[in-house]
């Protein structure tokens, strides 16, 4: 279980790392999402993969998961969500002032402006 | 247990979200001022209380540590944490007459206290996974600083330095991650304790290494700053000045604590990689600060040399270089907010940030003139000023451990640090005034005083440093024996 997540995540990254090599402001936003949920899959993975398991059921509890990477995705998730989102409306702000989506063209020059 | 700790991160919180509730402009910045004099004063009650107490900690909601999150004020973070508060004070105080009406509308105030919280917070989390959350709230008000204004130049860089820090906030995710299924916890003392019991074996290492990357990248270390150079000169002259002074030194913050404190055992490899990646920042650095003609960029590059010089006195791994490195690390914070706070006012009367169309200032401006003098040769370590006493510290670890080319490496970037900020000096002050200067108004004096304190503290700090040192080798202690730390956190 734990090799097919690493090749998914491996795929994400792969994918991730293409998309944010690309000219347009909207592939590398997609691309930052992906390579996220590849870290997020990642956690989970790190903190071992079990079925038929919760977090927690009282101290009883015959079996359980590792409640503390699910912690970790919540917020990580959350980070990333806010990230993504202000980088879409700040992508589209500079799209709607510089009339561009084009990394070549925001290079900017000896001036600078 | 104490309180205390946590109240450098909830004040500027606090502030932040009362400020949003004000409209009135006015109103914003007495709150501002107020909320940063009671912080510099809690700062101060934490510095003395580690002082005289040792190690402060506080388990959040009373989860014993390694189970909750654990704040940690030892003296290197307490200091930091003062140093910080009291350049944020000067900064705001700059910022009243230059950041505009127009961004103080969309709550430029709220979003400075924003990011003080992260850089505190920072400073004072003993939680691995809890720096990664304020290293957020630090990088989300600082888009939010960059981009504020809305202009072309502003619009752009902000674009790249977001992408550059969601990758590596992603890689930092991982990094831990990576650690946590290797040593099961995220508890920084504990993670160490674990660290020795296993010997740090080669995954350790390579998990250093991603964490140097992840850090690295904040601090912009060579072959990592290229989105540095840039994306600072966009913002406006505050904002500049706190993202040089602070963001960049949280990152140094973090390669300190995690290479003092979880990854020692393999110092061959770790802190020999750590040094060479230093003197490489500190080469570089000052091909950039001699090259430009920019007052701004000649600055700018002036803060990769220092990063480099911090982190290669890191990688000694020697008392006297790690009291170097902390002393020096203040005297960066405090000598690269006045220099962009001056550089701003420069920038402002001339009408440019060309020295080849700058000259003749010191006629017009002599306070300004002096002040930025003092503070160059402050920056180019000449006593009695605060970057001297640093600076011999390092020379003198480099020289016990006969580190001769790091030597060679610190000297010599001094004398060409002294030539790039001479260089200002003499082309932007110096010779025959421009007629577009402008002439000598109440703002630009209003402005200047924030940058004069900051000098004078630099003063303060080289002509004191007798009451000043016990302070910095209390830091240096908790740091080289990790132990101490580590009593202190879990057996509490």
């Amino acid at each position: 279980m734990e090799i097919l997540m690493a090749i998914v995540i491996g795929i994400l990254f792969t994918c991730a790392t293409y998309l944010m090599l690309s000219k347009s402001i909207l592939r590398i936003i997609i691309g930052t999402g992906l390579l996220s949920h590849g870290a997020h899959l990642l956690i989970l993975t790190m903190g071992g993969l079990k079925r038929g398991a919760v977090p927690l059921l009282g101290e009883n509890a015959a079996s359980y998961v590792d409640p503390l990477p699910q912690a970790l995705i919540l917020t990580a998730i959350v980070i990333s969500f806010g990230v993504t989102s202000y980088f879409l409306v700040l992508a589209y702000r500079t799209y709607q002032e510089l009339g561009t989506d084009n990394m070549d063209l925001l290079r900017g020059n000896e001036k600078n402006e | 247990m104490n309180n205390i700790v946590f109240f450098p991160i909830l004040l500027p919180l606090l502030t932040a979200v009362i400020l949003m509730f004000f409209r009135n402009i006015r109103t914003q910045k007495i709150v501002s001022v107020l909320s940063f004099i009671v912080g510099i004063g809690i700062s101060i009650y934490l510095l003395s209380t580690v002082h005289t107490d040792g190690l402060q900690t506080l388990n959040a909601s009373n989860w014993d540590a390694p189970f909750g999150i654990t704040l940690v004020a030892d003296m290197l973070s307490s200091i930091l944490v003062l140093t910080t508060n009291i350049i944020a004070f000067c900064v705001l105080l700059y910022s009243f007459n230059t950041i505009g009406v127009a961004r103080e509308k969309f709550y430029y105030y709220a979003v400075f206290q924003l990011q003080i919280v992260g850089v505190n917070g920072a400073f004072l989390t003993g939680d691995i996974f809890n720096l990664f959350v304020f290293f957020e709230v630090m990088l989300m008000s600082s888009y939010v600083l960059l981009v504020l204004g809305g202009t072309k130049i502003q619009l752009r860089e902000t674009i790249k330095y977001i992408l550059v820090n969601v990758i590596s906030s992603a890689l930092f995710v991982i990094t831990v991650a990576y650690l946590y299924s290797v040593v099961g916890t995220l508890n920084m003392a504990h993670i160490s304790e674990r660290i020795t019991e296993i010997n740090q074996p080669g995954i350790i290492t390579v998990i250093a290494v991603l964490f140097l990357i992840v850090f690295g990248l904040k601090a912009a270390v060579v072959p990592l700053f290229f989105w540095l150079p840039r994306s600072y000169y966009a913002a406006p002259a505050p904002v500049l000045a706190l993202f040089g002074a602070l963001l960049t030194k949280v990152g140094v913050y973090s390669i300190f604590r995690t290479y003092t404190l979880m990854f020692y055992h393999d110092a061959n490899y770790t802190h020999v990689l750590l040094g060479s990646l230093g003197l490489a920042s500190i080469i570089i650095g000052v091909i950039g600060a001699v090259a430009y003609w920019d007052v701004k960029k000649i600055v700018i590059y002036n803060i990769i040399i220092a990063v480099g010089v911090i982190l290669y006195a890191i990688s000694l791994n020697t008392d006297t270089a790690t009291n170097g490195a902390i002393l020096y690390l203040i005297h960066d914070m405090i000598i690269k907010a006045a220099l962009f706070l001056l550089v701003g006012i420069m920038v402002k009367i001339a009408g440019t940030s060309d020295l080849r169309q700058m000259s003749g200032l010191i006629k017009d401006y002599p306070v300004l003139a002096w002040t930025f003098f003092v503070a160059a040769i402050s920056l180019a370590g000449i006593p009695p000023l605060s970057g001297f006493a640093g600076k011999l510290l390092i020379v003198q670890g480099t020289i016990e451990t006969e580190a001769y080319f790091g030597t060679f490496v610190v000297l010599g970037s001094s004398l060409l640090v002294l030539y790039s900020i001479m260089k200002i000096f003499i082309n932007g002050f110096w010779g025959i005034p421009k007629d577009t200067v402008k002439k000598p108004s109440k703002s630009i004096y209003t402005m200047l005083v924030p940058a004069i304190v900051l000098v004078a503290i630099s003063l303060i700090i080289g002509v004191g440093l007798e009451k000043i040192l016990p302070y910095i080798s209390q830091a240096t202690e908790t740091l080289m024996n990790p132990d101490l730390y580590i009593d202190a956190v879990l057996k509490e």
